[in-house]
């Protein structure tokens, strides 16, 4: 059972075609970068995106963030192209849109460890993520995040999600909330994260710090974010309260001493301690920035 | 190798270059027109960056128009490619 949780509160879009946007990406202090080639790109210059972010994406300093890159689906004319680019430089992880099928995942896998093979690199270093932006995935999701160790996190594409639907997107959210608690559970039940998709008001600050609650109380592990001025909320509200963090910090070092000692399993406040609630505990201090001396 | 049609890439926005190609008669050799905002302290690294490229691709009867905003050297190199690779009509991947 994969249990591939990371510190991923933000995700922060960046265009593929625009440096100065690229150079800077590191400095908002997002936990994730998402250097996209897709939508953010127009389509007579996917080629200008794609040769420099393949020039930019070892280059640029991007601190502590993962770094990851919105490929475009293979059913177009850019997505083997972008893969043929991308995958030999290995960034943290690829995200494929649109995802709809476990077989379309394993497709995608085919090609990109065919990549690999060629450069002589390992499968295992770079994840996938599935954006889940249509119907279908949506009926699919469990099988798109739990066939595959290689996806380590699943994401919600709100605004193609709705358009698939012929809806539209309100700010409550009612026309895709179904599809926000079935892709949680998927996830939940894969033991991956889980990424909310992007609040599109830049201005509206309430209205993104209720969302991202709703989000963090339904199940979600993070956000995507289209501008950093969102960081700032989008983090306030999935970074753990003390009380968390002081709870966690103490089942943690209780947890190895009685390691230490040959206990697994064990008791704080007359409650069990055991590899789940550890596991839990131990990211909440990530989460934090918080090591257990 | 000879561009077969004009091309071009990259923007005027800041931290990128525009890059502008387009053949000359045969033998011509090549005529480059290249400006930047920080040509006094970055030029001679901007020129070697483009004579570097040409020569790989091995670029003549081209006349270059580069417009530089203070482009790093990625960034220079990835539009440069682009906008040879467009003009030799090679690019892949794209619409046009």
């Amino acid at each position: 059972m994969k249990r591939n949780y990371k510190k991923r509160r933000s995700m922060l879009y960046i265009p593929g075609n625009n440096p100065a946007m690229i150079q800077q990406g590191g400095v908002y202090g997002a936990d994730s970068i998402l250097l996209d080639l897709e939508d953010a790109v127009a389509l007579n210059q996917k080629d200008a995106a794609r040769i420099l972010v393949r020039n930019m994406v070892n280059v640029i300093d991007f601190y502590d963030a993962e770094v990851c890159v919105r490929v475009n689906h293979l059913s177009t004319p850019f997505g083997l192209a972008d893969l043929e680019a991308i995958v030999p430089l290995q960034p943290s992880a690829i995200r494929y849109p649109k995802t709809e099928s476990a077989e379309e995942v394993a497709e995608l896998l085919n090609i990109i460890e065919k990549i690999e093979d060629r450069h002589g690199l390992s499968h295992t270093k770079m994840t996938l993520h599935a954006m889940i932006e249509t119907a279908m995935g949506v009926q699919n999701v469990f099988d798109i995040a739990s066939k595959f160790d290689r996806v380590d996190a699943i994401t919600i594409g709100g605004q193609d999600l709705t358009a698939d639907m012929n809806i539209v997107y309100t700010p409550d959210g009612a026309g895709i909330d179904f599809a926000r608690k079935r892709i949680v559970m998927a996830a939940k039940a894969s033991h991956i994260d889980v990424i909310d998709t992007v609040f599109p008001d830049v201005n509206d600050e309430e209205g993104l710090r209720r969302e991202t609650e709703y989000a963090k109380k339904i199940g979600f592990t993070g956000k995507a974010v289209i501008n950093p001025r969102q960081i700032e909320i989008i983090h306030d509200v999935f970074t753990p309260t003390e009380e968390e963090i002081r709870k966690a910090y103490r089942i943690v070092k209780e947890f190895r001493a009685n390691s230490a000692a040959g206990i697994g399993v064990f008791a704080i406040d007359g409650k069990m301690i055991d590899a789940p609630i550890v596991t839990r505990a131990e990211y909440i201090l990530r989460l934090a920035n918080v090591t257990v001396g | 190798m000879k561009p077969k049609i004009a091309a071009q890439s990259g923007t005027f926005e800041s931290s990128d270059v525009i890059f502008l190609i387009e053949p000359l008669p045969d033998n011509s050799g090549r005529k480059l027109e290249i400006s930047s905002t920080v040509m006094q302290q970055f030029g001679a690294n901007f020129n070697r960056i483009v004579l570097e490229m040409l020569d790989q691709y091995e670029m003549t009867d081209i006349h270059l128009i580069a417009k530089d905003k203070g482009a790093l050297e990625p960034t220079i190199k990835a539009r440069l490619e682009t906008a040879i690779k467009r003009s030799l009509d090679e690019q892949e991947g794209t619409l046009k």
